[in-house]
């Protein structure tokens, strides 16, 4: 019914088209390209605009730049996915035990949170990342999923505490529910409802994140390719072959106004369920 | 006795998928100065709507469709735009609605809320209508008017905040006050005083008072006439002696029968079966058909509005000698 | 009179206000209330909003911890009892509650809120739930078909039967009902009560009945208790109670009920005032400052009446008196 709903909106619509043809391309077009897809093209050259050889050119050494940007998009979009989900489970769990157990286990829970909210999440990427010398793909999907929670637990305990004052709640109690079903049966399948639509805000913010990490040299790193990071290693080249740079860049742009759309029309059709 | 307001064939519609629904389909009536009518009807009878409709605030993307005549006072409602729309809302009809905590604006003291009503319609001081505005207070029986202006709504009882939003309703001096269930959230001690209060200023200032409800108990004690609303359509008006004594539609009957009494024997309840359906549920022909106990033949038809008695009428074809209706 | 089935005695519940190191005063929802219910019997708790009743009933089910007192269901204190025997207990005493939007979990069908209770205490296997589902809705006059809808595609009445099924699933002896039918439309709320009764002559359960409406009490209770700041004032027999109150706040509570009986009402008791906060509650008599008795005097501002045998219940006022004939307990058929 939400998915309906969705699609009556029509930045829902423009949206849901978007991303499913940017996850088609980035998954299934290796399938497609001519292998070995990632190889250099020694054969016709450095900077090759875009033609009919190389869709979209080929880089400073000599590799496609349409194979580089569908696997940069696997790793960048891993890298999103992964650490969302990462950030969206910690959340949700830290804002549903402090919500339902409230008391001084609630109060040190948001203290903390409130401390963590108070320093910038570039500077926390910054101090772990700074400490590492190499950087496995694993690493910054956890540092940036687990310092991505903590808005997400306010909204979370939020919800729950406003739910917890619903009589179903309590009538569960009564009936002799336990800690786990009511937390599990009751809480999360309704705050979920409210959460699909941040999370989904929430991809947006973590695909530019990923590329600003990396294209200051601190995310993913060469060979393995990635949207930001191929902006910030063709930098200087910036003028004389723009396509090496422009076309990551498109992608994410793409990318994130699609999430958004998502999530936009998500919040509103979520708006106008029945609470 | 003249009419202030005179309702002819009002008519809401609102959009529901490809068609339009009417939740209020055709009302007609009338309120005299001095007069106390209760409309009365159940959830999503429309009662409410119709109240809104009156002062032209049919919520978007609800539209008043034409052939409707609204008059108060020999003025047409329904040409007015602008400001001459506005001079009518709050001058010449005030509103009570029922939550009065929702309805003050939480940062502004009662006094105040009070005063910039009065200067919203009069070309008066600050200071004076703040003296105005203690006097209204004070008339609407709040104990010390003066200190309990200089209050913010927080700090007032429940049956206080019901009185201050009479103060305001009445800050424009109106004709017409139109209180939809202005009891409902209040305490049974603090309901009788309310209504008591009513009461009161109708008599002190000659006002017509409608009087939205779906509490039957709050209009035996109140009100002079009735209006019976279901499924859109007044199904029954009377006196409301006489609508007590002697309930011609049978929707009136099950009211009454399902009611839970305080005095006289006490006898089991009459449910009325079934649930009342939504607008985009009703039924062809007579509406209440389908959890009527005396429906027959005629009754798929659209029913007649039939004259039974002195300012009495019941839309309903038991009373329609035609068709052999059995008048009771 | 029989065994009783709940046992209720100076229950106490205040809340305490005020943050951090400044204490505000206490909130005195409950101030030592007791009383009985036998099984089968309905009891009514009459009182108006700041009275503590429904306070009182979260601390009845132990929804929450009463600061003194004791509750007996059957003749176990469930105060000392720990989790495995609270959630025995519980099976046994249910609740309904008044708003039928908010007591239904809008995730999930109206099969499974039915069936959860079964599944908590583990009554018959799972297999047997979906035929134990269809009977109860059909005992509460519902088509067994909606175990597959959703609440919010029932009406108000509907989703209140809904809750009275969920309920019983688990077999209770007693049900707290609070306020159950005063979000509902005149024509509905006679459907529901009228089910209330006949479920209590077929199962023979035990009603807390929670209300404000004096004339719907009439219809369901055998016994009214009337409470006024956390305390009982009076209690007796229904009839009698509301034929001839005696406590001056049942007076003014019979007298201010609306009553569609235009003509047939006694001279009417309009009090002034609203009802102070429980927060400061009046010194001596909680409703001195809005008594109307002829008779008050200072004893009414200094000391506080207690409960004493009159007529045929029991009373707090220093001066009420018995009337010169009350008729005699009609217990409801």
């Amino acid at each position: 019914m939400i998915g309906a709903a969705l699609w009556q909106r029509p930045g829902g619509r423009l949206g849901l088209v978007l991303l499913a043809t940017v996850l088609l391309v980035v998954l299934f077009a290796p399938a497609v390209l001519p292998p070995p897809y990632l190889q250099p093209d020694l054969e016709q050259g450095r900077f090759l605009p875009p033609g009919a050889g190389h869709l979209l050119g080929t880089d400073d050494l000599s590799r496609d730049v349409l194979s580089r940007v569908v696997a940069g998009g696997r790793v960048s979009l891993a890298v999103a996915a992964g650490a969302v989900a990462l950030s969206l489970t910690l959340g949700t769990l830290v804002g549903m035990v402090a919500g339902y157990a409230g008391g001084w286990l609630d109060m040190v829970l948001m203290r903390l949170v409130d401390a963590a909210l108070a320093v910038p999440r570039l500077f926390l990427l910054l101090i772990v990342v700074g400490i590492m010398e190499r950087i496995p793909l694993g690493v910054l999907i956890v540092t940036i999923g687990a310092t991505g929670w903590f808005g997400t637990s306010r909204l979370v305990r939020a919800e729950v505490l406003r739910l917890r004052t619903l009589e179903f709640v309590r009538g569960a109690e009564a009936l002799g529910a336990g800690h786990l079903r009511i937390l599990g049966r009751h809480l999360l399948p309704n705050v979920l409802g409210p959460l699909t639509a941040a999370t989904t805000l929430a991809v947006g913010d973590v695909i530019l994140l990923e590329a600003g990490l990396s294209f200051l040299g601190l995310g993913v790193q060469p060979p393995t390719p990635s949207w930001g990071g191929m902006i910030f290693w063709s930098r200087s080249d910036l003028v004389t072959a723009p396509w090496i740079s422009l076309a990551p860049g498109v992608a994410i742009v793409l990318t994130v106004v699609a999430v958004n759309l998502v999530g936009d029309a998500l919040q509103d059709a979520s708006g106008e369920q029945p609470r | 006795m003249s009419a202030l307001l005179e309702v002819q064939d009002l008519r809401v519609s609102f959009p529901a998928g490809s068609r339009r629904v009417q939740p209020v389909d055709g009302v007609s009536f009338s309120i005299a100065r001095g007069e106390t009518v209760a409309l009365v009807g159940e959830s999503g009878s429309g009662k409410s709507l119709t109240s809104l409709a009156l002062l032209r605030l049919v919520p978007a993307p609800g539209r008043i469709e034409t052939g409707a005549s609204l008059r108060l006072g020999g003025a047409d409602l329904l040409a007015l735009e602008g400001e001459g729309l506005r001079q009518v809302r709050g001058r010449r009809i005030g509103m009570v609605f029922q939550d009065p905590m929702t309805s003050l604006n939480p940062v502004l003291t009662v006094g105040d809320q009070v005063a910039e009503t009065i200067r919203a319609h009069f070309p008066v001081s600050g200071a004076e209508a703040r003296q105005r505005a203690k006097a209204l207070l004070g008339e609407v029986g709040l104990g010390d008017p003066a200190a309990r202006a200089r209050q913010y709504p927080h700090q007032l009882s429940g049956g206080m905040r019901q009185r201050v939003m009479i103060a305001i309703a009445l800050a424009a001096e109106p004709e017409l006050l139109i209180a939809d269930e202005p009891t409902s959230a209040l305490d049974v001690t603090v309901q009788a005083q309310i209504l008591e209060l009513l009461d009161r200023l109708r008599r002190a200032r000659h006002l017509a008072v409608l009087l939205i409800t779906h509490d039957l108990g709050v209009v035996a004690d109140r009100a002079d006439r009735v209006l019976v609303m279901y499924a859109g359509k007044i199904v029954e008006q009377a006196p409301t002696a006489a609508l007590f004594a002697a309930p011609a539609h049978p929707y009136t009957r099950g009211l009454l029968a399902s009611l839970p009494r305080l005095r006289g024997p006490r006898q089991p309840l009459l449910a009325i079966p079934g649930n009342v359906p939504e607008a985009a549920q009703w039924p062809e022909g007579c509406r209440f058909r389908p959890r009527c106990p005396d429906a027959f033949g005629s009754c798929a038809g659209d029913p007649p509005m039939i004259a039974i008695g002195p300012a009495r009428t019941a839309l309903c074809w038991l009373h329609d000698p035609s068709v052999g209706g059995r008048p009771r | 009179m029989s065994q009783p089935l709940l046992e209720v005695r100076d229950l106490v519940r205040h809340y305490p206000t005020g943050q951090w190191l400044r204490a505000g005063p206490a909130v005195r929802a409950v101030n030592g209330v007791s009383f009985d219910i036998a099984p089968g019997e309905t009891l009514a708790l009459v009182g108006e909003s700041g009275s503590g009743k429904s306070t009182l009933a979260r601390v009845l089910l132990r929804l929450e911890q009463p600061d003194g007192g004791t509750v007996r269901f059957d003749g176990t204190d469930i105060f000392t009892l720990d989790r495995r025997a609270l959630a025995a207990i519980r099976r046994r005493m249910q609740i309904v509650f008044q708003d039928p939007s908010g007591a239904l979990n809008p995730r999930m069908t109206v099969g499974a809120a039915v069936a959860e209770g079964m599944e908590i205490h583990r009554l018959g296997t799972p297999r047997e739930h979906p035929a134990r589902v269809a009977a109860l809705l059909e005992e509460v006059g519902l088509d067994p078909s909606l175990a597959a809808r959703y609440p919010r595609a029932l009406s108000g009445g509907q989703r209140q039967r809904v809750v009275i099924a969920r309920a019983l699933a688990v077999e209770p002896q007693f049900l707290v009902l609070d306020e159950p039918v005063s979000a509902l439309d005149v024509s509905v709320q006679a459907q529901v009560l009228n089910l209330l009764l006949e479920l209590q002559r077929r199962r023979g359960l035990a009603y807390l009945y929670i209300a404000h409406d004096l004339a719907v009490v009439r219809q369901i209770a055998h016994r009214v208790a009337v409470m006024y700041l956390g305390r009982l004032v009076e209690t007796g027999p229904t009839e009698t109670l509301l034929a001839a109150p005696l406590h001056p706040y049942t007076q003014a509570l019979v007298s201010a009920a609306p009553d569609p009986e235009p003509g047939a009402r006694p001279a009417r008791i309009v009090l002034s005032g609203d009802p102070p906060s429980p927060s400061a509650i009046p010194a001596g008599c909680p409703f001195h400052p809005r008594c109307f008795l002829p008779a008050r005097d200072a004893r009414c501002h200094s000391e506080l009446p207690p409960l004493r045998p009159l007529g045929f219940g029991v009373v707090a006022c220093h001066h009420a008196a018995s009337p010169p004939a009350a008729p005699g307990p009609t217990p409801p058929s």
